[in-house]
């Protein structure tokens, strides 16, 4: 660089290594802990002898998790949901985005629409009203109540439309001039320009459908209608005493390698999907604020 | 003429029903606000509930819980803001003085990774790692000879609890903007310091801090609009009926009261209460940050 390095700026750099080593350290050990954990016999976890290294091997923990009911049909209603939840988020984002990102002189309405959206971001009838009105429309106990209040995502539509007003003008003129409709502009024109952001929203929507574990909760009176994560919450968070006195009747298995096993299983469809995170998340964040 | 209004009748084709659901799954319930005044009975409905007023809004207020709540919530979500702000700057910097792109990329990955995971699993992991029997932090504690503590059963220890664990599922998130405001700086900057005879900590201080300054007011003022957000996955999750004095927040409240009680219109009101003092810290935040920076939502 463009300095001499100095005695003290060699202790720095020293020093500086070894404070991000260690936070990112303990950043990472209680996932790596918990990997362990669920790989590990009873005894070991109980005696404490568990770090980041399983220890006495064993499967039974996955084993016993896979095999329990009430877990892989959560596990399907979560992979429904995200599905379900992934289309209709997308469609409304895209239909809602297109016209939203059109200037005021090409569509005048536009303002209009754009704060009824942005309003909702605003303000909220709160946890009640939209309950009951899950309620009016039918939907309680049913897979739709974790998809349609949530239908619009008002947030990503924001980004979208940004997206879109940073394409150029001129590609749009000239499909109006060979005379392509609205529709087709968005589904031929657009939508292939906007591969990347589009992918981002995909994989942040199907993230925070994956997640959400408090709608499940709220909107499903029966436990066998609960996502995944809904499951999960009464189970890893506090512990359900029947779970237990079954799972001690089987060996080598403990409530603690049994939930981290949970946990483990819970986390891995966000481990796959993380080096695409990675990979779009800033870039969405920078794409989507271009300045409309 | 004609084709012009055949234009526009395509947008709003297709705002028809991503606006359609909007006013049904958002401004009805808006609408059903009125609750809040009402001494609300399910089988009565909107209509049939007699209306009482400001009640609702009387019982909260003179409820020591809810006085409770709100003080919690401010306190919780003062040092999120806090910690939120610092935490990921300084680290940020720190780790934009290493010069090795794989110990970089590998804390950035680990770091981040938090983040994506649920509220509900990290509570699983929570109450593992501090768990007074054989979690690790009490494990590492009795080495130096200190005593297990209940760190998730201690209402002196559970905000910290909060305020502690939330950084460490949200610093990355906010260490990936700064990196990313950083590789943004003209690295001409730095050089024309160097000869000025800036050593690194002049720098540091006179142009990286100046260069992410934007980003750093941005997300700041942005944070304001979260004064009433402590939490509730986290909190919720990691809460129990002994840390209720020092945990209950105003949304745990709200579903206490409203969904587990049927107190519709209290909880409802609470709501209210809090959607507006949001709405007025959000519009803030937002005309603050357009002042500061330009920035703009939409």
């Amino acid at each position: 660089m463009y300095y001499k390095e100095s005695m003290s700026r060699r202790v720095f750099l020293v020093f500086n290594y070894c404070f991000v080593v260690l936070v990112s350290a303990v950043c990472i050990y209680p996932i790596l802990n918990t990997l362990a954990v669920s790989f590990s016999s009873r005894e070991a976890v109980a005696a404490g002898r568990v770090n980041i290294w399983p220890v006495e091997f064993q499967l039974d923990a996955y084993k016993f998790v896979i095999e329990e009911p009430k877990f892989y049909t959560s596990f399907g209603i979560a992979v429904i949901r995200v599905i379900l939840g992934l289309g209709v988020n997308m469609l409304m984002t895209v239909l809602a985005a297109y016209p939203l990102s059109k200037p005021r002189s090409r569509f005048p309405k536009r303002d209009v629409y754009m704060w009824i959206y942005v309003f909702t971001m605003l303000f909220s009838g709160g946890m009640i009203p939209v309950y009951l009105i899950v309620k009016a429309t039918h939907l309680l106990d049913t897979i739709w109540a974790l998809v349609m209040p949530g239908a619009v995502p008002v947030y990503n539509i924001i980004l979208l439309q940004n997206y879109f007003k940073s394409l150029p003008d001129e590609i749009y003129d000239s499909a109006r001039v060979d005379g392509a409709g609205e529709w087709r502009i968005l589904y031929r024109i657009f939508l292939p320009l906007s591969k990347p952001v589009l992918a981002t929203l995909v994989v942040f929507v199907t993230v925070a459908h994956w997640n959400s574990w408090f709608d499940g909760m709220l909107y499903m009176n029966r436990p066998e209608h609960y996502p995944l994560q809904t499951y999960l919450q009464t189970i890893v968070v506090k512990l359900d005493l029947n779970t237990i006195n079954d799972i001690s009747q089987v060996k080598n298995i403990s409530s603690q390698n049994s939930k981290a096993a949970q946990i483990i299983i819970a986390m891995l469809p966000i481990l796959c999907v993380y080096p695409f995170l990675q990979k779009y998340f800033t870039k969405g964040i920078i794409m989507g604020s271009v300045k409309g | 003429m004609k084709r012009k209004k055949g234009k526009y009748l395509s947008f709003h084709l297709m705002l028809l029903i991503p606006t359609a659901l909007l006013v049904v799954y958002c401004y009805v319930p808006m609408a059903g606000i009125i609750i809040a005044f009402q001494n609300y009975k399910p089988a009565l409905g909107f209509t049939g509930s007699k209306f009482t007023g400001l009640e609702n809004f009387r019982v909260l207020f003179t409820n020591p819980g809810f006085m409770q709540a709100l003080k919690n919530t401010v306190v919780i979500a003062f040092w999120k803001i806090i910690t939120g702000l610092i935490v990921p700057v300084t680290f940020s910097l720190l780790l934009n003085e290493i010069r090795r792109s794989s110990i970089k990329r590998t804390a950035q990955t680990i770091i981040y990774m938090p983040y994506f995971i649920s509220w509900v699993l990290m509570a699983g992991i929570i109450v593992d790692i501090l768990s007074p029997e054989n979690g690790i932090v009490n494990r590492l504690l009795g080495l130096f000879g200190v005593e297990p503590v209940f760190f998730l059963g201690d209402n002196n220890w559970f905000k910290p609890v909060l305020v502690v664990t939330n950084v460490w599922k949200e610093f990355g998130w906010g260490t990936i903007i700064y990196m990313a405001a950083l590789t943004g700086i003209d690295l001409n900057l730095y050089e024309a310091a160097a000869i000025d005879g800036a050593g690194r900590w002049k720098q540091t201080l006179h142009v990286t801090l100046p260069g992410i300054a934007p980003t750093i007011v941005l997300l700041t003022t942005l944070s304001l609009g979260n004064v009433l957000n402590a939490g509730f996955d986290q909190v919720y999750n990691l809460m129990s009926p002994i840390t209720l004095e020092s945990g209950d927040i105003i949304d745990t409240l709200i579903y206490r009261l409203g969904i587990k009680n049927a107190q519709f219109g209290i909880a409802t009101a609470a709501g209210l209460f809090k959607s507006m003092i949001s709405a007025f810290f959000i519009v803030t935040s937002y005309k603050l940050a357009y002042k500061f920076t330009g920035y703009r939502v939409f």
